[in-house]
């Protein structure tokens, strides 16, 4: 079977970004995951996001772990630096990849398995380190790769594609990531672009770690009726009381809050969070609060989805460590290293 | 907006754009299919259904389809339809054997045909299989019309005009040459139980100025007379100096046939502003390729005659204002010439009919007829071809040919003639197996390709050398690639849909939607492509079962790739190939099936 390709159409409606560049610039290889599965919906809307806020693709690094959702960065904006990890470790390398180029724009994906069964402390230290970078955990509650195993984020109840039901506790990762340190949680379905997109584009802005974890249902194995991970049971089960929209610095003097915004969360770059609504008492800064309306929801049977929790004040881990502004990669070698002689005097000094 | 009703043949019919604008509605993606596998004679056959001349429209056809064509959204340059098709017919072998014949046993009907222009002989054509005993009775000593004696040889061969006026002749039509009718009304006393005038628009357009009638060199000429008598052999010259007054396509045969009678310095003289021509561009093309220049904003004035001889022509030069509407004239000028052809048009001439008859004429000269079953006031009477409602073309001519066909059937077999058969449309899954379909579905960028002449040095030679060499076999590889398959449609069964979004992320030109219904502004205007073409459906699904949104699909960017159908995890959207069938006078009556029958289709 010859694998099909999605041919260049030179048609003339396609409208360009800033960089000149179209929708179909900012695509990758095409997708060899089965026909359906959420993870490609995921990539359509990443590489729409990169699209809109006129990205150049040299200036992004994409990395990933192992698992159909790990394969994904193949997908998207194939003009970008890449790298493809072994399983779980994903975190340890980018955390490296930023340590040497600050500059560069960072998005990892990553899946439930990846990132909260063999990966899941490498996680752990990447959200209290802060890391710059966006993470999005296209979550399906199985293995999808080795074909279908529940993961660690499977819902206790949820049923196989065999119809056993798993018996063992889920991990939530954002719940994971209040107790972490996280600084931007945020939940979303891969059915939904019109709330994604937003919210990848507020993951790039953040200073700091943004995790997303994309609810991204398993065509193959984890779609059917008694799963917790469908297409059908989101539509059925996810509740959006949180709503909200990205406005980048530029267009902030051009788009006056309305009435109806709820919130305002105003990031480091300038550009600003609004909130079209939040529920009843619930505030986006407040660990405690986020954490107690996941819960309810969660106790429901209910998906809370939207930007669940953002620290304005997050300090990554660059500023952590007070790194010079510059790359380091762009640092002059002698002065980066500067050889054994230099060594031997610190080491003298701690003495 | 209501679901869409893809069950109508309309529906699916006006996606594939070429199909849609031929007037005789050629199966055209499926012939070039055909072509694609080599398989010529059936190709050739398919065409032959549907527009009886393929040889002869290979070559002249006025081809409506290639601007609808929907590779012009796509590249720019549509497909080489035409082109495609002259290929079928020049690379088809002997056909002869799967031609309609007629039957043994005749009806006991007999029908007489005025003329033998492509109007009468597509008549002919659908009523002998039928066991009609057919007269055709033919002003000259030839067949064809307008095609043998006004379309120029170095357009179309004789030879190919030959087979296709013959085998239809052959079947056993009856023809007298050298015999006008002169009087209607003795030809209906001769007792024909119907009578289909196809006798053209003969009459070549006078202009009436200063001068017109004072040459007594006979250096003037009407334009399809000049042809015509240059066809017969009777003129075999032309002075150097030659002024061509009009722009029609009418206009570049005589421009191209003087500079092979001697004319050296030829001009076709033009009121109006290039975009306002009449004649095709690339018949302009060809013409300006042979050295012809065409002049334009000059307004014919006057002759300018010297002792009784053509000397030249005034001309006012005039300025247009936006839309060419207005004129001011700005100077005038005098072109010396030898010979003026003019070639402003054609005008009807019944002379012929009597007007007591009970046949009504309207203005123009023109038959009053009913649109649909081409049948004049008088009820055994039938019109169709340039005779019906003026100079059109000869693919019109075919198209209503076949509906007056069905018009005499009906009236012969004593049934109502406005009793007529709709439009049927089979569809059938294109499906072999995963990312398999039994069509090219691979976009394929190739650029159109250019037809070759003969070289200028040798194309004048004779007056019959055919200037178009047609396709080679690369060529006509790659042409036949660039079809998109507009036939083979994308279907959608919404309750498959579980809304993941697969063929909307895949969509290599973005034309599906998924979101809220709405009225159909409201929906074009929150489609994922913009929607630019309002003479194009927007497909709309029944509600999605998980969210009540609908699926919406513009057809006018749909490349026909398949790849929304190949990543739909529910098989929700099917590519299926849509077959049109085109009831002719065959269909009407069950007891012949002679023309479908004979067809393999691809
Ligand atoms: C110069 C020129 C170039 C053209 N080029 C093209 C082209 O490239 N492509 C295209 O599609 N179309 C072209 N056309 C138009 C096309 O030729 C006509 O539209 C078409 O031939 C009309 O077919 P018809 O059968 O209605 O009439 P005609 O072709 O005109 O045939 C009518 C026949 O009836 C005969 N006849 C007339 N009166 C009588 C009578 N009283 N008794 C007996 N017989 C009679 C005539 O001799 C003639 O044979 C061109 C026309 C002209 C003038
Ligand atoms: C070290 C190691 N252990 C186990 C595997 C086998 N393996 C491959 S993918 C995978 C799970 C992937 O699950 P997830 O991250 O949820 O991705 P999905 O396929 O569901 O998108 C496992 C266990 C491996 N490749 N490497
Ligand atoms: S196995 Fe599941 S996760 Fe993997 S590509 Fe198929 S549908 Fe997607
Ligand atoms: S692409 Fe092919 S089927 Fe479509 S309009 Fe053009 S010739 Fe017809
Ligand atoms: S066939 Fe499907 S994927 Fe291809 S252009 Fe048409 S709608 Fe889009
Ligand atoms: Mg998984």
């Amino acid at each position: 079977m010859k694998s099909p390709t999605k041919p260049i159409i030179p048609l003339a409606v396609l409208p360009k970004n800033e960089l000149g560049l179209t929708v179909r610039d900012y695509e990758g290889a095409m997708s060899t995951l089965c026909a359906g599965c959420g993870h490609d919906s995921v990539t359509a809307a990443i590489t729409q996001m990169f699209f809109e806020i006129s990205m150049p693709p040299r200036d992004i690094v994409k990395l990933s772990g192992i698992g159909c959702s790990s394969k994904t960065p193949t997908y998207f904006v194939r003009g970008a630096h890449g790298f493809n990890s072994a399983h779980g470790r994903m975190a340890p390398i980018a955390t490296g990849a930023n340590a040497a180029n600050r500059e560069l724009t960072m998005i990892g994906i990553s899946g439930d398995g990846d990132s909260l069964s063999i990966g899941m402390g490498h996680l752990a230290h990447l959200m209290r380190r802060n890391v710059n970078m966006l993470y999005v955990l296209e979550n399906n509650g199985v293995y999808g790769l080795t074909k279908g195993q529940f993961s660690a984020s499977a819902d206790i109840g949820s049923r196989s594609k065999r119809g056993v039901a798993n018996v063992v506790a889920p991990i939530d990762p954002i719940l994971l990531g209040l107790s972490m340190g996280a600084t931007f949680l945020a939940r979303s379905f891969s059915g939904d672009k019109a709330q994604l997109i937003p919210l990848l584009k507020a993951g790039v802005a953040h200073r700091g770690l943004a995790i997303i974890d994309v609810i991204s249902p398993c065509v193959t194995f984890n779609d059917h009726e008694g799963s917790t991970k469908s297409y059908r049971f989101m539509r059925e089960h996810e509740i959006k009381e949180i709503e909200t929209d990205f406005v980048p610095w530029e267009q902030e003097i051009a788009m006056p809050r309305s009435k109806d915004d709820a919130k305002e969360i105003t990031m480091h770059d300038g550009s600003t969070v609004r909130f079209r609504s939040v529920p009843e008492g619930y505030d986006p800064r407040d660990r405690q609060k986020v954490e107690d309306y996941i819960r309810e929801h969660r106790e429901r049977g209910e998906v809370a989805t939207g930007l669940l929790y953002l620290n304005e004040d997050s300090i990554e881990v660059h500023e952590l460590n007070n790194t010079p502004d510059v790359a380091l990669a762009k640092v002059p070698f002698e002065k980066l290293c500067p050889g054994s002689a230099v060594l031997a005097k610190i080491q003298e000094s701690f003495r | 907006m209501e679901p869409t009703n893809d069950r109508d043949p309309n529906y699916f019919h006006q996606v594939v754009d070429c199909q849609w604008a031929c007037p005789a509605h050629t199966d055209v993606p499926g012939y070039i299919r055909l072509i694609a596998q080599g398989r010529f004679d059936d190709a050739y056959l398919l065409n032959r259904s549907a527009n009886v001349f393929p040889g002869i429209l290979g070559r002249v056809c006025d081809r409506p389809c290639e601007p609808a064509c929907r590779r012009n959204r796509v590249d720019g340059t549509p497909v080489a339809i035409c082109r495609l098709k002259r290929v079928a017919a020049d690379l088809s072998g002997d056909v002869t054997d799967r031609l309609p014949t007629a039957p043994e046993t005749k009806n006991g009907k007999r029908v007489a045909l005025v003329g033998a222009g492509p109007a009468s002989l597509a008549v002919a054509n659908d009523l002998l299989p039928l066991g009609y005993d057919v007269t055709i009775f033919e002003k000259y000593d030839r067949a064809g019309g307008l095609m043998r004696v006004n379309i120029p040889e170095f357009r179309l061969p004789g030879e190919v005009l030959d087979f296709e006026t013959q085998c239809i002749i052959d079947m056993g039509a009856t023809i007298h040459y050298n015999s006008p009718v002169e009087s209607m009304r003795e030809l209906l006393a001769q007792g024909f139980d119907a009578v289909f005038v196809g006798a053209g628009a003969p009459k070549g357009k006078e202009l009436e100025l200063p001068g017109r009638h004072d040459d007594t060199t006979g250096r003037i000429h009407i334009g399809i007379e000049w042809l015509k008598s240059v066809a017969f052999g009777h003129i075999e010259s032309i002075g150097e100096r030659v002024l061509i007054i009009g722009v029609g396509n009418t206009a570049m045969d005589c421009c191209r046939t003087s500079r092979r009678l001697g004319g050296t310095d030829v001009r076709v003289m033009a009121r109006r502003p290039r975009d306002f021509f009449k004649a095709s561009p690339w018949e302009l093309e060809d013409a300006e390729e042979e050295d012809i220049d065409i002049t334009v904003n000059h307004a014919p004035k006057r002759f300018v005659i010297e002792d009784g001889k053509l000397v030249g022509m005034e001309f006012d030069i005039v300025e247009w204002d936006e839309g060419a509407r207005h004129s001011t004239v700005v100077d005038t000028v005098t072109i010396a010439c030898d010979d003026v052809i003019l070639a402003i048009g054609q005008e009807n001439a019944f002379d012929w009919v009597e007007r007591d008859l009970g046949i009504e004429f309207g203005e123009w000269e023109t038959p009053v007829l009913d649109e649909t079953t081409l049948q004049s006031t008088l009820p055994q009477v039938f019109f169709g071809g340039d005779a019906a409602f003026g100079p059109k073309n000869i693919i019109w001519a075919v198209a209503q040919a076949h509906q007056a066909a069905i018009s005499i059937h009906q009236f012969c077999q004593g049934r109502d003639v406005t009793d007529r058969l709709p439009d049927t449309m089979t569809l059938e899954s294109q499906k072999m197996g995963m990312a398999q379909w039994s069509y090219h579905n691979d976009y394929n960028p190739s650029p159109r390709q250019q037809m070759h002449h003969v070289e200028l040095t040798q194309r004048f030679a004779a007056l019959d050398l055919e200037v178009e060499l047609g396709f080679d076999a690369e060529q006509t590889a790659r042409e036949v690639q660039r079809c998109l398959n507009c036939d083979v449609q994308t279907t959608f069964k919404a309750n498959l849909c579980i809304e993941c979004d697969a063929c909307i992320d895949i969509c290599p030109v973005r034309c599906l939607t998924i979101t809220a219904n709405g009225d159909e502004e409201d929906l074009r205007s929150r489609l994922n492509a913009p929607s630019v073409n309002p003479d194009q459906a927007i497909y709309v699904s029944a509600a999605l079962p998980q969210t009540g949104r609908v699926m919406v699909k513009d057809e006018n960017v749909c490349v026909h790739c398949g790849l929304c159908a190949q990543r739909c995890p529910t098989a929700a959207w099917d590519m299926e190939k849509f077959e049109l069938d085109i009831p002719y006078a065959a269909d009407f009556d069950l007891l012949s099936k002679t023309r479908s029958d004979t067809l393999t289709r691809s």
